[in-house]
C-alpha cells in the first residue's frame, strides 16, 4: 500500500542509488550512447530531491507529480521525458480510487510508451518495466529478479533511441535506460513498498 | 582533457553568459532560462524556434536574429533541452502568428519539442514542427530514421528568410519538408569529441584512422580506414551523396562544408576544392556554397558535406538574402 510516506521514501531511495551508481550508468552510456546518462539522472533526482522535500503533498498522486516535473524539467535527453511520462501517468492512476501498484506501474510503463513510441525487445526502459510488471502482480519481485532484467538487455539489439546508430553493435551492453529503472525498482524493494 | 572551462555543470551557464555579453546588441537571454532570443521582433510573422544540445556552436544560438530564428533553446552538452524551457522559448518568440519548431532528428529533441508544443497550444498559441533528418550514413536506421545534422542550418536560413517575408505557418512546415528531403549529409571524422562532463573521448580513433560517417554526438559512422588525401575523402563522400540524390547532369546543387570543430578553415576550403572538382566532373551546377564551422561537435576534427537540390531557384535567392544574426550564415 502506498502512503505518502513510503513513496517518498521510495523515491529518496531512487535518488541515492542513482547518485551512489552515476558514474557506472555513465559507463554503461559510453558504450553505446553519448556517456552522460548518469550525469543527466543525477541533475533531475537532485532537483527532485529538494521539490520534494519543500513540499508537503498531502496525497500519493501531488509525490508523483512533483517528482515528475522535477525530472521533467532537469534531465533532459530522452530520458527526462520518459521518467517524467512515466511519474505522470503513475500520478494520475494514484489519483484514482483502485490503488493497486501492478496497475500503477502499468500505468507509468504506458506513459513511456506513449512518449517514446517504443514496443518490447527494443532495448530499451520497457525492456524492464515489463517483467517487472508481472513479477509485481505475481508477488515475485525480488532485488534479484530486477537484477536479472536489467541483465536480460544485453543479447538485445536496438532499434530506438541514440543506440539503434549502433546496430549490430548495440548486443553485449545493457541498457542504460533499463539500468537506472533497475535502481527505482531495487529502491521500491528497500522502501518497504512491496517485501522482496 | 585540455580544455579552457571552469567547472563542467556550470558550463552551459557560463557560455550563455558569455554569448549574451558579446551578442548584447543582437539577442539576449530570457531570465533565469537557457533561452536566447533576439531583440528585433516582426509582428504578425511566423517566428522560427530551434535549439538542442549545446556543444554545436555556433549552432543553434549563432543563428538567433533577423532572417533567421527568433530564439533558441539550450540543452547541456550533447543533451536535449526540457519541455519548459521550450515552452518559454516559444511564448517569448511568438509574433501573434504561430511558432515552427526546427528540431533536429533525435528521439530525445523529438520527445521534448512535442511535449512544449502540446504546453503551448494548452496556453493558446499555434505551433507547428519540422523535423530535420540529414544524415544518410547510416542505412538500416531502423524506425528511428536520419540523424539531423549540418543541413539544419540551410533550413535555418531558407525558412527564416522565407518567415521574414510573411509566409505563414502551414507553408513554411511545407516547405520545410520539401527542404529536409533535398537535403542529405555525410562526415567524416579524424579524432573523436569529448564531452567536458564525461573527460574522455566518446570513442577512439588511431593517429592515423579516419572513420566516414560519424555523427554531431560521435555517433559510431559506417567505416574505418587510414587517413588519405583530401581528394580521396571526397571521392568517398560525394559518391555516398550522388547515390542518395541519384544524380543527372546539369542539375542544380547547393553545396555546404560545414567543420565540426578542430578542422581549420584552410582543410575546409581545400575539401572544398576537391568536392566542386567531382560535381564538375559530373556536370552538376553549382549554384550556392558555403564554408566554415557552423555545426560542430565541440572538438572533433573533420568535416561534413552537405548537398542541397535546389528544386526551386526561390530557395537560392532565400540562402542569400541578409541576416543580422550573432553569426552570419
Amino acid at each position: 500500500m502506498l502512503t505518502v510516506e513510503n513513496t517518498k521514501q521510495w523515491l529518496f531511495t531512487f535518488a541515492d542509488k542513482i547518485k551512489e551508481n552515476a558514474s557506472y550508468l555513465s559507463e554503461l552510456d559510453q558504450e553505446i550512447g553519448d556517456g552522460d546518462h548518469g550525469s543527466n539522472m543525477v541533475r533531475g533526482v537532485e532537483a527532485m530531491e529538494e521539490k520534494l522535500n519543500e513540499s508537503d503533498s498531502s496525497d500519493v498522486s501531488e509525490v508523483f507529480k512533483t517528482a515528475a516535473m522535477s525530472l521533467l524539467s532537469k534531465i533532459g535527453g530522452a530520458s527526462g521525458p520518459l521518467y517524467g511520462s512515466a511519474l505522470i501517468g503513475m500520478a494520475k492512476s494514484a489519483g484514482e480510487d483502485d490503488q493497486d501498484l501492478a496497475t500503477l506501474l502499468q500505468a507509468g510503463l504506458e506513459g513511456i510508451q506513449k512518449r517514446g513510441q517504443a514496443e518490447q525487445g527494443e532495448k530499451t526502459l520497457v525492456d524492464l518495466w515489463i517483467p517487472v510488471i508481472e513479477a509485481v502482480q505475481n508477488n515475485t519481485l525480488t532485488k534479484e529478479s530486477v537484477q536479472k532484467a536489467v541483465e536480460q538487455t544485453k543479447p538485445l539489439k536496438a532499434t530506438k533511441g541514440r543506440a539503434s546508430y549502433y546496430g549490430e553493435r548495440s548486443i553485449g551492453h545493457i541498457d542504460p535506460g533499463a539500468a537506472s529503472s533497475g535502481y527505482l525498482f531495487e529502491a521500491l524493494l528497500e522502501s518497504g513498498v512491496v517485501n522482496g | 582533457m585540455k580544455k579552457i572551462i571552469n567547472d563542467p555543470k556550470n558550463l552551459l551557464h557560463e557560455l550563455l553568459e558569455g554569448f549574451v555579453f558579446t551578442h548584447h546588441d543582437l539577442v539576449d537571454r530570457l531570465d533565469g532560462t537557457n533561452v536566447i532570443h533576439r531583440k528585433y521582433r516582426n509582428e504578425g510573422k511566423v517566428a522560427l524556434v530551434s535549439g538542442g544540445g549545446s556543444g554545436h556552436e555556433p549552432a543553434h544560438a549563432g543563428f538567433v536574429g533577423k532572417g533567421m530564428l527568433a530564439a533558441a533553446v539550450l540543452g547541456e552538452v550533447f543533451t536535449s533541452p526540457t519541455p519548459d524551457q521550450i515552452v518559454e522559448a516559444i511564448k517569448t518568440a511568438d509574433q501573434g502568428a504561430g511558432v515552427l519548431l526546427i528540431v533536429k532528428n533525435y528521439s530525445g529533441d523529438i520527445m521534448n519539442f512535442d511535449m512544449a508544443k502540446d504546453l503551448a497550444e494548452l496556453e493558446g498559441i499555434t505551433v507547428d514542427h519540422v523535423v530535420v533528418g540529414d544524415d544518410i550514413s547510416i542505412e538500416d536506421t531502423g524506425s528511428v530514421g536520419k540523424r539531423g545534422v549540418a543541413g539544419t542550418v540551410l533550413v535555418h536560413k531558407i525558412l527564416g528568410a522565407a518567415a521574414e517575408n510573411g509566409m505563414n505557418l502551414t507553408d513554411l512546415k511545407n516547405l520545410g519538408e520539401k527542404l529536409v528531403s533535398n537535403i542529405a549529409t555525410i562526415g567524416v571524422s579524424l579524432s573523436p569529441a569529448t564531452v567536458p562532463e564525461v573527460g574522455k573521448p566518446g570513442f577512439t580513433l588511431a593517429e592515423d584512422e579516419l572513420e566516414y560517417g560519424v555523427g554531431i554526438h560521435g555517433e559510431a559512422g559506417y567505416r574505418r580506414e587510414k587517413i588519405k588525401p583530401s581528394y580521396e575523402i571526397a571521392e568517398e563522400l560525394v559518391t555516398q551523396l550522388k547515390n542518395h540524390f541519384n544524380w543527372a547532369q546539369g542539375e542544380r546543387f547547393g553545396i555546404f562544408v560545414n567543420g565540426l570543430g578542430a578542422t581549420p578553415p584552410m582543410e575546409q576550403y581545400i575539401f572544398m576544392n576537391d568536392v566542386q572538382k567531382l560535381l564538375a566532373q559530373d556536370e552538376i551546377q553549382v549554384v550556392y556554397t558555403k564554408v566554415g564551422s557552423y555545426m560542430t561537435a565541440i572538438d572533433m576534427a573533420g568535416v561534413s558535406l552537405t548537398l542541397i537540390k535546389m528544386e526551386d531557384d526561390e530557395w537560392t535567392k532565400l540562402l542569400n538574402e541578409p541576416v543580422d544574426t550573432p553569426t552570419t550564415f
